[in-house]
């Protein structure tokens, strides 16, 4: 089994895959980070979401292998240093932005994903943008809002 | 997934010759498809041969009166290229911001998906397809549903499409996947009129000729009146072929409105 190689929020890691192996099952299984979740590991639901070379893509629509020699961050690397919860984070639980929380990993990464190339992204462009990521409680309103809030908008009539 | 070995060639070359020696060995571009695909078990190769390191098959490029997409260029990237605007619109509304930024123009070409997207801007944009082997005319290359002239150990390098002077590409998404529950792609190159319709036929993307026929006598929404296509259109839960030929006469009228 070749061993694969790369970067998991700024740590250099290595464990043996096999070719069919996705990123999600190594990310959750050879290296025990199960904040990555798994939902419909069908490419649909987005809550497996992670960054790869910065980029937003599904960790169980790729293979662990394509990510050799890549920088992947996880929702683990959202916490700041002190392991305080990150800006993302916090605009969540301030606003209600989960309920189970079991799309959450995927929606911060998500919302991680879009903040970084469009720093005031509109309301619309946030529900856009979230087209990929599935939530089952809370119809999304709040989840808007918490990224408005992340961004430094007013949420006071966002996604109202 | 059943077993296989997954091979990341740096050479155009060594990714053809990989094909050859290994006679059920399968390519893979950015695995938005193929991945579910492996997962349910409707495939089963012995080898992937990932493109993802060829450099070469990546990014864009244009002269005076082309755009040239490498293969392995993925949809955002083509989204966020706005020298035909109609092609960077379409990239930017398939799948979701995941799914763009892994899925690739040669791999959405090579499968022929009924319902895919590109199929129709290649079609009616009247593309060529690079491959390694040989340059194939978008008129020639799809050839029904899933299928396609290319060989098998031939894989596509690059689309080059002829810029233009209006285009414009209008889909009604299906909600769930958005893929087309039916697109229409129209250009106009000086007299010369391109209609292509994905997602409705049960022969896959096609171009409409008599829509071509009314809008090269009248560029305009109103001389598609009455237009429908022929040919079997597909019926499943999400529409019937009656519904879906209704949307195609639609869907060109919008696009015809928005070059």
């Amino acid at each position: 089994m070749a061993q694969v190689k790369m970067t998991v929020n700024g740590k250099a890691v290595s464990a043996p895959a096999e070719g069919r192996m996705l990123l999600s099952t190594y990310l959750r299984e050879a290296l025990g980070m199960t904040g990555t979740h798994v939902g419909c590991d069908t490419g649909q639901c987005g809550v497996c979401a992670v960054h790869v070379d910065g980029k937003l893509v599904k960790s169980c629509n790729m293979f662990a292998a394509e990510a050799e020699g890549a920088e992947v961050t996880t929702v683990e690397g959202m916490a700041n240093e002190d392991g305080s919860l990150g800006a993302i984070q916090q605009a969540f639980q301030d606003h209600h932005g989960l309920q189970c929380g079991f799309c959450t990993p995927g929606m911060v990464m998500a919302a991680s994903a879009l903040l970084k190339v469009n720093s005031k992204p509109t309301e619309a462009e946030v529900r856009a943008h979230l087209s990929g990521n599935l939530c089952r409680c809370t119809g999304y309103h709040n989840i808007v809002k918490a990224i408005m809030a992340a961004s430094g908008q007013d949420v006071a009539v966002a996604a109202e | 997934m059943y077993e296989f070995d997954i091979k990341s060639p740096s050479k155009l070359g060594k990714a053809v010759r990989m094909l050859r020696k290994h006679e059920d060995a399968q390519v893979l571009g950015g695995g938005q498809t193929l991945i579910p695909t492996l997962k349910q078990r409707l495939a089963a190769p012995s080898v992937l041969v990932s493109l993802a390191k060829i450099d070469k098959l990546k990014g864009i490029s244009s002269d005076s009166g082309t755009v040239t997409v490498g293969a392995g260029t993925c949809h955002a990237d083509v989204a966020a290229d706005d020298t035909i605007s109609a092609l960077s619109a379409l990239a930017g509304g398939i799948g979701d911001p995941a799914v763009r930024n892994r899925g690739t123009i040669g791999g959405s070409l090579a499968n022929n998906d009924p319902s895919a997207c590109y199929p129709a801007a290649a079609l009616g944009l009247g593309a060529t397809i690079v491959t390694s082997a040989r340059d194939i005319a978008a008129d020639d290359y799809f050839q029904g549903l899933f299928e396609t002239a290319l060989d098998e150990t031939e894989i596509i390098t690059s689309v080059t499409f002829p810029i233009p002077d209006a285009a414009a590409y209008v889909k009604f998404d299906q909600p769930a996947s958005r893929f087309a529950l039916v697109g229409v792609f129209v250009s106009r190159k000086g007299s010369d009129v391109r209609v292509a319709v994905t997602g409705a036929s049960e022969d896959g993307v096609f171009r409409w000729a008599g829509a071509e026929e009314a809008l090269s006598a009248n560029f305009a929404p109103e001389a598609l009146d009455g237009l429908t296509p022929s040919g079997d259109m597909i019926g499943d839960i999400h529409g019937s072929p009656e519904y879906r030929a209704h949307l195609v006469g639609v869907m060109a009228k919008r696009a015809v409105a928005a070059c």
